[in-house]
């Protein structure tokens, strides 16, 4: 029963329950600002508003998916909704997990007791996870609302958008361990907003030359929007599979780059 | 130094323990038990490695090499295991500065999976310990120094642990707040709470520890009961001279036979010696008359600057 230069370090595996526990930390303290959750969900809505209606007005019903012209709300709508769940990933991990990791510390003290490193990134991730959920529920709700559904495929727009916040929050977190100060903020909006702007989320990929296309296919938040527009216009094609393989890969690399980082910063 | 015989019933065991960041070896083979019930003091200057220990103990450092077990486990294999049975109080307080002082204790409790009502009654219970029960609802950040360590240290007992780790548990606190802690400490000592600290301040280990290993340059260079080191590396008593620093008098030959040790500073004279009245009475008989003469008891601290020298360590 003891450590000895021979007993190699082995990571502590994540468990739920452990993990669950911080969790529950994050809605102690959310359930005071639940405000500041709204505003990431609200950005998205206005987008909606004014460009899937204002901008659609002009537009018409010019835009075709699978050969169906559709109102140009209805195609914009799903990317917001993406757009949504990506904001709520992000701003958890990237922003809150920076701040609790380099300024409260609070991961010094979690570790102290029972939980592990594996236990913080898997709590964090999926605390992002609901956020990201919350507000793709949300949103879907308000696209019902507004006539912006087609499809019952819909249905698998929420647990898509999960996914795509598991993504997200997974890449944030692992962003987040690379940040060194809060300058560094500005290189995270810097590639946040092409994503939302570029990521065939106001017009078709169609509309980029060749050479673009394959740059705008790496993009994360491309394929979200891909897949939750395909859902919710009720165009399924077999590419999906390559959307939901990307996202669950980069999700994957992302824990994977978050948990190494995170053991070496704070089990020193 | 060789190493102690292993005992059985050990709650902290460590033998040859090091620890390397790097090219820096923190810790260097140190061998130490810590016994159920007991206080026991890691002494040492800055970056004596000290805090690599603490945190090796605490789980949170895997060891580079040697021997160590916690609570008769593994820290590598078994750290959640050992972590549920340890309170700690780290260097820097770490509370939660997004919640209030309650929900620091209450979501701490949480982490060790402690049901909800139970959590509720400890917070309460701690606050009125470590006398914040009328903060229980404010902000943790406008908190005072003193205020922020006794919530750090109600936190380490949220889960009623046996063995309790402090890292400087009272550096920078005023000594109103010093005295509160060290009170605190002693109540948990007398209940039967195992305490291990490290501390550079000589009152404290001589008020709290029983036993203690002073650290130096990632070595244990002596342990032993304040007492015992006192008696061992230093003298009963200490006279201390002090001379006029414009005109110093020629002292050569003039303490001879009067102290087992001599140590001159820039502006004093220290005499280590059995009887501090006796050589201070001889020396008067050889005409030497300081601006200022001190008897004093021998503390830790000079065992502490004769072990580690006086040489500002940085």
């Amino acid at each position: 029963m003891i450590a000895t230069l021979s007993a190699r370090r082995r990571a502590q595996p994540p468990a739920i329950d452990r993990a669950a526990h911080l969790v529950e930390r994050n809605t102690i303290l959310y359930r005071r600002n639940w405000l500041l959750i709204v505003s990431g969900f609200l950005e998205p809505l206005l987008y909606l508003l004014a460009i899937g209606f204002g901008v659609g007005a002009l537009v018409g019903s010019s835009i075709v998916l699978n050969g169906r012209p559709i109102p140009y709300a209805v195609f914009v709508a799903p990317a917001m909704m993406a757009s949504s769940a990506m904001n709520g990933a992000i701003y958890e991990t990237a922003f809150n997990f920076f701040f609790k990791l380099k300024y409260v510390k609070l991961y010094d003290a979690v570790l102290a007791t029972p939980l592990g490193v594996a236990d913080v990134a898997l709590g964090e991730i999926a605390w992002a996870l609901f956020r990201g959920t919350l507000y793709a529920a949300g949103f879907i709700i308000v696209m019902v609302a507004l006539g912006l559904v087609r499809s019952w495929w819909s249905l698998l727009a929420v647990p898509a958008a999960m996914l795509l916040g598991f993504t997200f929050a997974a890449v944030g977190t692992a962003a987040a361990t690379f940040v060194r100060n809060w300058q560094d903020f500005d290189l995270v909006l810097i590639v946040m907003i092409p994503l939302f702007l570029f990521s065939a989320t106001f017009y078709p990929i169609t509309l980029y030359p060749g050479p673009l296309q394959a740059v705008v296919q790496l993009s994360p938040l491309y394929h979200g929007v891909n897949l939750l527009r395909s859902l919710t216009t009720g165009s399924i094609g077999p590419s999906l599979v390559f959307d939901l393989v990307y996202l669950v890969l980069l999700g994957a690399a992302g824990l994977a780059v978050a948990a190494t980082r995170l053991e070496r910063m704070l089990l020193k | 130094m060789a190493a102690p015989p292993i005992r059985s019933n050990a709650l902290i065991h460590a033998r040859g323990l090091s620890k390397r960041f790097d090219k820096l070896l923190a810790v260097d083979a140190i061998d130490f038990d810590v016994e159920r019930g007991e206080a026991f003091g890691f002494l040492g200057p800055n970056g004596a490695g000290k805090t690599s220990t603490m945190r090796m103990i605490g789980c949170v450092s895997a060891p580079s090499g040697g021997e160590l077990s916690v609570l008769g486990m593994n820290p590598i294999t078994d750290g959640p295991r050992i972590r549920a049975r340890l309170g700690v109080v780290p260097q820097a307080d770490t509370l939660d500065m997004e919640l209030r002082v309650e929900e620091n204790l209450f979501t701490y409790a949480r982490y060790f999976d402690m049901p909800r009502d139970l959590a509720r009654r400890r917070t309460r219970e701690l606050l009125e310990f470590v006398q914040l029960s009328d903060r229980a609802k404010d902000e943790v950040e406008p908190l005072s120094g003193g205020m922020k360590r006794r919530l750090t240290i109600a936190r380490a007992l949220v889960n009623e642990p046996e063995l309790l780790l402090l890292d400087e548990p009272t550096t920078g606190l005023d000594p109103q707040a010093r005295h509160l802690v060290w009170d605190r400490l002693y109540r948990l000592k007398q209940r039967g709470v195992t305490i291990v600290l490290t501390t550079h301040y000589m009152d404290e280990a001589e008020q709290l520890c029983d036993r203690l290993v002073v650290m130096d340059k990632a070595k244990i260079v002596a342990s032993g009961s304040p007492r015992k080191l006192i008696d061992q590396y230093s003298t009963r008593e200490v006279l201390e001279l002090r001379f006029s620093i414009d005109a110093p008098p020629s002292l050569d030959g003039k303490f001879e036979g009067l102290a087992d040790r001599v140590e001159v500073l820039p502006d004093r004279v220290l005499l280590y010696t059995q009887d501090g009245e006796a050589a201070a009475a001889a020396l008067h008989g050889r005409g030497v008359q300081p601006e200022s003469t001190l008897v004093r008891r021998s503390t830790l601290e000079d065992v502490f600057l004769r072990l580690t020298g006086r040489s500002l360590i940085e």
